[in-house]
């Protein structure tokens, strides 16, 4: 997994038979003391509660579409939970 | 498998159920001699009772993930697997123990 931000959320009407009902999410990733880590991505919601401006973990590739269930579907990042206390102890040079 | 320095908790109460108990800790790759790569870094459910500041081995693969956790459909990528003792690169010089002095 890995640290995320709820950014917004998306609506699409149109898509596979097997995303309808999960709620699409856009996350920037990022690094562990919370920094900017690259460019948002959709991500489906396995948290059920996650919305914007949330701190998240997220997971990609086979175990995104594994939060699910069904499991067996075209998703490749999903939001696992909602981060409610982030402790980093080691501030000197932080990842 | 990656070299990793544990770094942090992390704690959700709104997560899937999976996740329910299990200890997520944030973990920073290292290098053999123990410096952070400092960028690199991964949230790993903790398999071994690991703590911040412990040199981990952490599994990144969702296969290999779900055999150690004994459940085809785990939806989980990343383990702590294993507490390092101690790190030998006779190549590089490298040497580096978390052993306490005995």
């Amino acid at each position: 997994m890995r640290l995320g931000r709820v950014i917004g959320t998306l609506v699409a009407t149109a898509k596979p038979d097997a995303m309808k009902g999960l709620k699409l999410l856009i996350v920037r990733p990022l690094t562990a003391d919370l920094a900017d880590d690259g460019d948002p991505f959709v991500a489906t919601d396995a948290s059920a509660q996650a919305s914007s401006g949330d701190l998240v973990t997220w997971e990609a590739a086979r175990e995104a579409a594994l939060l699910h269930d069904p499991w067996f579907i075209p998703v490749d990042h999903a939001v696992v939970g909602i981060v409610a206390q982030h402790a980093l102890e080691n501030p000197e040079g932080t990842p | 498998m990656i070299l990793g320095r544990v770094l942090g908790t992390v704690v959700s109460t709104v997560q899937h159920p999976y996740y329910r108990g299990r200890k997520q800790l944030l973990v920073g790759a290292t290098l053999p001699d123990g410096t952070l790569d400092g960028t690199r870094y991964i949230l790993a459910l903790d398999m071994v009772g690991a703590g911040p500041g412990e040199t981990v081995l952490v599994e990144d693969e969702g296969n290999s993930a779900r055999q150690i956790l004994a459940d085809a459909k785990a939806p989980v990528r990343s383990l702590i697997v294993a507490i390092v003792d101690d790190v030998d690169v006779p190549a590089s010089g490298i040497r580096a123990s978390q052993r306490p002095p005995a």
